[in-house]
């Protein structure tokens, strides 16, 4: 059978990338990239490369670069909870997962933004954990009810508690790693099976332009060595942390990821890591960092490009917008991000159900998202001739009266071939006027709710339940925290 | 001819030109002209014009930036002879502001900066990743009236809680406005933790530090 074409978007020119990846490994050597992290200097040092400490300047050799991105695996395996079923980041997989690190939640029924609590993250971790198209789950929201000293390994306790996917996550703080690769390990059964089979993906965001802070140089080396694989989040704002232009920002974006990159393999040569981003066209006007602008998924498109050529897996920050509502501006946004993000081939792409440039996440808007990824997914699936013979053998006898309805060749192939959407209006008008004439955002609270009556938390074996609440117990204890909220359910 | 200098100053300030406006400011000084005249007659007028400009979409942040570093620049010629002559003109208030410590963002910072100092505001700008101690050092070294705390980390934000308790604990904390700001921090965090004010942007500052002012009213 002849095979069909996986369409494909690409955005630069050989030559392009050339001149940009020729550039980015000037600057890397010429003025070299900030470390604050004495350790990672320490590292660079010992790797025979110029760094002064006062400056916390490093310079980064191309032989060291080369080598490092040598030995970055091309692909990782993510495996889920039960340590079953497994997910390639990699090739052109495309993994969706909800945005991360919000500090709002978008209430439906007041349309108002507000402060989320337990609660809510359980209800974010439920309810990703039920969406056939987000492969990945991440830790969304911070809670306003447990105090920030320990607000990041409390986000990925309720995640691994309600959820079963694998996380995207993150330290707040240096010592925020040992609880945190604690749980994972728990949930595992020990560091080496944890090493063997990542469960989470940390997020490592450098300072732009050309830093990386104390916290993020020491969740590279730390995760390098626990075998974590950390996604690079290099994120120039166009004219503001980096240069106006897109070519030029992705240099900056280039030079940064590849620092990063360079340092988790001196910690732990082999090291996963994901060339990633959430690089933004920076609005002149409002001195905001709009994710849907169609510059940010040029870069993001374009970074991602740039990974694949390097060999590695990719991530961006797409399929999620800036609007405040779930409105037409929040859809339009969503679904060109997933739609070109999945065109492009990348592996991580987060950011359904992510509202107000990644500050806030809507239930309602995630269930809306699912709905986009399937769309996304449909159509990178592409067009296959499914039998030898496409059609010519359907219209034999063919007559006034044919029609395919009846065939049995619809029955077999309708389904495969065409989605059936469950939020995205398709009703007669005058049913969709007697239905109360909804819009989208009303029939997503109602799958919401019914999504969370009709699925019981999915919740570990019992002894990792006390082992995680035991290390979740004892962080907050460690950092003054008598009391934790309790948990719904 | 002294009309030609005003709008040539003015002008400085608009095209965003520091090193011409610095040099309009000199040689008025040198010149003999009091340095409250070149202000309120030659700068003050440019940067208003800014912000019509501003106002009507015509320039975007990074004109006003320009705008503002033109007019921090004759400032910084004419403030010293502003104070020696004892001016009724001290401009809109004194401001201490910086990034707090753990947090080395500052882009937001140096917008809302710029924009307060654009306004008229003399802004001590103390950088990113500021100890805290440090800004009520510098706050009352040099006789501020507002501090400004800005934190991007949803970590770092709660520098600016501690910053209130220690203002309190030195018994401070009715001498200073708290003014707080930076994306994980909302209205009701400023609330939560006892600052006086907060706002979502630089121009919101600008706004925010004036009503502060003149409810405190200074």
């Amino acid at each position: 059978m002849i095979s069909g074409l996986r369409p494909k978007l690409e955005l630069l020119s050989p030559a392009l990338m050339d001149q940009i990846l020729e550039e980015a490994f000037l600057i890397l050597e010429r003025n070299g990239v900030f470390f604050e992290n004495a350790e990672a200097r320490t590292l660079f040092r010992e790797a025979g490369q110029n760094v002064d400490n006062d400056t916390q300047r490093v310079r980064l050799s191309r032989g060291l670069v080369e080598r490092s991105l040598a030995t970055t695996p091309a692909s990782i395996n993510m495996y889920d909870r039960s340590g079953e079923k497994s997910y390639r980041v990699g090739g052109d997989e495309v993994h969706f997962d909800p945005g991360s690190s919000g500090t709002r939640i978008l209430e439906h029924t007041t349309r108002r933004e507000r402060r989320p609590e337990t609660a809510d993250l359980v209800k974010i971790a439920r309810l990703t954990d039920v969406l056939a198209h987000l492969d990945f789950q991440s830790t969304s929201l911070v809670s306003a009810d447990v105090p920030g000293e320990i607000a990041d390994d409390y986000r990925l306790y309720l995640a691994l508690l309600f959820g079963a996917k694998p996380v995207v996550t993150g330290t707040f703080r240096t010592a925020g790693f040992r609880p945190m690769c604690e749980m994972l390990c728990a949930v595992r059964g020990g560091a080496a099976a944890l090493k063997a089979k990542p469960l989470a993906i940390f997020d490592a965001c450098p300072s732009p332009p050309l830093r990386w802070s104390l916290l993020t140089s020491q969740s590279l080396i730390d995760c390098a060595r626990a075998g974590i694989p950390s996604e690079l989040i290099s994120m120039g704002m166009t004219g503001a942390t980096s240069p106006a232009t897109i070519a030029g920002t992705l240099v900056q974006h280039i030079v940064e990821n590849l620092a990063g990159l360079t340092l988790a393999q001196l910690a732990s040569p082999g090291a996963p890591v994901i060339f990633g981003g959430s690089p933004s066209s920076f609005d002149m006007r409002q001195g905001t960092t709009p994710m849907g602008a169609m510059e940010t998924m040029m870069i993001d498109c374009a970074y991602a490009q740039l990974g694949k050529r390097l060999g590695l897996p990719t991530h961006a920050y797409m399929a999620l917008s800036d609007a405040k509502t779930n409105d037409a501006q929040a859809g339009f946004e969503t679904g060109i991000g997933a739609v070109l993000a999945a065109l492009v081939g990348i592996n991580v792409v987060s950011g359904p159900g992510m509202l107000d440039y990644e500050s806030t996440i809507s239930l309602e808007k995630m269930v809306i998202d699912d709905e986009v990824c399937a769309l996304a997914y449909r159509l990178i699936d592409g067009i296959v001739p499914r039998e030898e013979i496409l059609a010519a053998h359907l219209f034999e006898g063919f007559g006034p009266e044919t029609n395919f309805l009846s065939m049995p060749h619809t029955r077999k192939w309708y389904r495969a071939e065409h989605l059936v959407p469950i939020v995205a209006d398709r009703d007669p008008y005058d049913t969709w006027e007697s239905r109360g004439a909804a819009s989208i955002a009303d029939r997503a609270a109602g799958r919401v709710k019914d999504l969370l009556d009709k699925n019981p938390p999915n919740l570990p074996k019992s002894d990792i339940v006390s082992d995680l609440r035991r290390i979740m117990e004892a962080d907050a204890r460690e950092n003054g925290v008598s009391f934790l909220p309790s948990l719904p359910g | 001819m002294m009309i030609d200098l005003f709008s040539a100053m003015a002008k400085s300030v608009i095209d965003g030109d520091p090193n011409t406006a610095a040099d309009l400011a000199r040689s008025a000084l040198a010149d003999g002209l009091a340095a409250a005249e070149a202000i309120e007659k030659g700068f003050i007028p440019g940067i208003r014009e800014v912000g019509t400009l501003w106002e009507s979409g015509e320039y975007f942040l990074p004109e006003l930036i320009a705008s503002a570093e033109a007019m921090k620049a004759a400032m910084a010629v004419l403030r010293p002879a502003l104070e020696k002559s004892d001016s009724a003109s001290k401009g809109a208030g004194k401001i201490v502001i910086g990034t707090v410590e753990g947090d080395i963002h500052d882009i937001g910072k140096n917008l809302v900066s710029a924009m307060l100092t654009a306004n008229g505001f003399e802004v001590i700008d103390l950088g990113a990743n500021v100890k805290l101690i440090d800004f009520i050092e510098a706050a009352k070294a040099s006789g501020a009236d507002i501090i400004c705390l800005s934190a991007l980390l949803t970590t770092t934000m709660l520098g600016q809680r501690r910053l209130v308790d220690l203002l309190v604990e030195h018994g401070l904390r009715n001498r200073f406005i708290v003014l707080v700001g930076g994306a994980p921090t909302s209205r009701e965090w400023a609330e939560e933790i006892g600052a006086d004010g907060y706002a979502e942007n630089a121009n919101g500052a600008v706004r925010e530090a004036f009503a502060l002012m003149s409810k405190a009213g200074k």
